[in-house]
């Protein structure tokens, strides 16, 4: 048996080693880090846990059940396929901030204590900040900022929510923290900002676009779905969390529709495709958790395939608005047909990955009578075929065509991009290779009948859908525009409101010292009209005064007479 | 729109198969909802070709919805830059 270690020393040691490399040798460093980590993880036990004791805290750094191994496979997996993608750079920082990253993902499921996962959590907001500011421009620079805001509000309540837990309770284990108490309200949160809850959704919305063609790829593979494991795991069966999914899975596709950046509307989808994982987790039976963790398991790889195939396009091009891209089907054939499969899975066709598992989660719901959730999620899926399954490869690759010059990117991005989709194939066509790792006990087989022929019939008439509306002229035509979302509240109306604010104090102080100097100037004023005039303030000539003198020494005179005739 | 050098994606004749083998799939498609008995979960399933209407009515009540939304939140480039 393979020697029990922590599973983020080898993406540790990498990035300190990519750090002092270059070139093919880094390269093969940093493939290696994951792959290691992945023959490790084949060889652990379930039930593995490494007690520690620090500053009088319980800590468990290291924690094997089926749900961390899941995710662990996955991270792993993951983070293989987005460091092939990004191999062809020559930037050390993307380098080593993708693979600190990654690490922290992979450290965070096999957190078995609250502290732990904290650390974890920490490191993956800091690290994938870098990856938005790889990019190295004004956008990037504030994008990165706000995206770190977002990544800081999380970390904080998530630490404020385990002080107060710990000391509620005195446990600062990781388990199923149900919501019950303020504390683990406030962690919730927490998980919820990471995992693009309504209303705190704009970060991914904002940065992702803003990274380079490849920081994306990193981003969208690894924090929303840590949120996801952490939630499964603290919060299984939280009713709101139904609620709050459907909600998730809906919302985005309206913005998706009409956004421009094609890198952006792949930012709705995600929150999208989140929405039926956070469902499936506030559902909370075996069937709608497996389907919850399997759909992140294969939203990594078809979104991921996704985020590559815009990313090379953003690579070659320089462009990811659909209103400046079109036609490059001919000159990028490779990269289109990767991305028709990403958009084909995403949209859940029978065979490819995502069928396999949010076939599990509409399932759940129907089998918990939820029957309104599960039309507003129906409802989504048809939006997904739209802007995920048709829009992103028609605007790109097909449409009118823009006369870019193109050609196919780097072999790397290639081949990242070919094993996503073999895994989008693989999973689709064998689900029993996902089933067979699935934390939960449910008996679930995707390829019934009824499961096959509703969904051909709900995409079929989709797609229906779409031609009428292009026929008919209703197609709605990509427009340069910016769409304005939730974060407008604090990218406009906020600024604002503080601007006013300064603006009225500014008027106040101007209004208090114009005062003060008109009380000045009534003083300077009012002595030069009587003050100095006036009798004792008057210049008295010398002579008047010699004058005075005489006839107050001639009346001393008289009197001195006077008293002494008297006397 | 199209000459002699665009792709085979360009050429109205290849967009045009694509449409009919899409039609010739809706068809069988609603055809095969009578001929399957599908297992019903919910009342509303029982609606001949339930998935098939709402398939269509969904993706076209999106579309039309976010061109409403669009009125409301659309501005130009570079709004949030001043």
């Amino acid at each position: 048996m393979a020697p029990d270690f922590h599973p983020f020393l080898p993406f540790a040691v990498a990035a300190l080693l990519a750090l002092a490399t270059r070139g093919w040798l880094r390269s093969a460093i940093l493939l290696a880090a994951p792959a290691v980590g992945l023959w490790h993880l084949t060889g652990v036990e379930v039930g593995t846990a490494t007690a520690l004791e620090l500053m009088n805290l319980e800590l468990v750094p290291y924690r094997v059940d089926r749900l961390s191994l899941m995710f662990g496979y996955l991270f792993h997996i993951g983070a293989f396929m987005t460091v092939l993608f990004s191999l062809h750079l020559r930037d050390t920082l993307q380098h080593v901030a993708g693979i600190v990253y990654a690490g922290s993902a992979v450290g965070a499921v096999f957190a078995g204590d609250l502290v732990t996962l904290f650390v974890f959590w920490e490191i993956l907001g800091l690290s994938s900040a870098f990856l938005v500011w790889a990019a190295r421009d004004e956008r990037s620079a504030a994008a990165g900022i706000r995206y770190l805001v977002y990544q800081v509000a999380s970390g904080v309540l998530l630490m404020a929510g385990l002080i107060w837990h710990g000391a509620a309770t005195g446990s600062l284990a990781f388990v199923e923290l149900g919501l019950g108490t303020p504390a683990t309200l406030l962690i919730l949160i927490a998980f919820g900002i990471k995992a693009g809850f309504p209303l705190v959704h704009n970060w991914i919305t904002d940065a992702y676009p803003a990274s380079t063609p490849t920081g994306t790829v990193f981003l969208c593979a690894f924090t929303t779905k840590v949120a996801v494991y952490a939630l499964a795991r603290g919060f299984p069966g939280v009713e709101a969390l139904i609620y709050i999914g459907a909600f998730m899975a809906c919302y985005p596709i309206f913005f998706a529709v009409i956004e421009n950046d094609l890198r952006r509307v792949l930012g709705y989808s995600m929150i999208n495709q989140l929405g039926f994982m956070v469902c499936g987790i506030g559902i909370g039976t075996s069937l709608a958790l497996n389907g919850a963790v399997a759909h992140a398991f294969n939203d990594v790889f078809f979104k991921g395939l996704l985020f590559m195939s815009m990313g090379a396009v953003l690579y070659v091009t320089g462009r990811t608005k659909a209103s400046d891209l079109g036609g490059l089907y001919r000159t990028m054939p490779i990269t289109a047909t990767l991305c028709v499969i990403g958009a084909i899975t995403i949209s859940a066709f029978p065979l490819f990955s995502a069928f396999v598992s949010k076939s599990m989660v509409m399932t759940a719901l129907l089998e918990e009578g939820r029957w309104v959730v599960w039309l507003a999620m129906l409802f989504a899926s048809a939006g997904v075929l739209e802007h995920a399954g048709i829009k992103i490869p028609y605007f790109a690759f097909f449409a009118h065509d823009a006369g870019l010059p193109a050609k196919e990117p780097p072999v790397n991005m290639l081949l990242a991009m070919t094993l996503a989709a073999v895994v989008c194939v693989g999973i689709g066509v064998f689900p029993t290779l996902l089933y067979g790792i699935l934390p939960y006990d449910a008996v679930y087989s995707p390829y019934d009948l009824t499961h096959v022929l509703t969904q051909l019939q709900l995409l079929a008439f989709a797609i229906l859908g779409v031609v009428f509306l292009h026929m008919t002229g209703r197609y709605p035509a990509e427009i340069p525009a910016v769409n304005l979302d939730v974060e407008w509240l604090w990218r406009k109306a906020l600024p604002w409101t503080a601007a006013q604010i300064c603006a009225a104090l500014a008027v106040l102080a101007a209004a208090l010292k114009g005062g003060l100097a008109a009380l000045r100037r009534e003083a300077i004023a009012h002595s030069d009209q009587r003050g100095l005039s006036s009798a004792l303030a008057r210049s008295w000539p010398t002579g008047s005064m010699v004058l005075w003198v005489g006839v107050f020494l001639a009346l001393m005179l008289i009197a001195g007479l006077l008293t002494s005739v008297n006397a | 729109m199209s000459n002699d050098n665009s792709g085979w994606a360009d050429r109205p004749e290849s967009r045009r198969l694509i449409r009919r083998v899409l039609y010739a799939a809706c068809i069988l498609l609603v055809i095969a909802d009578f001929l399957v008995h599908r297992h019903i979960s919910t009342d509303i399933e029982r609606v001949p070709a339930f998935y098939a209407l709402y398939g269509f009515a969904a993706l076209v009540g999106v579309v039309m919805a976010a061109k409403g939304l669009r009125l409301l939140v659309k501005r130009d480039e570079g709004y949030y830059e001043r």
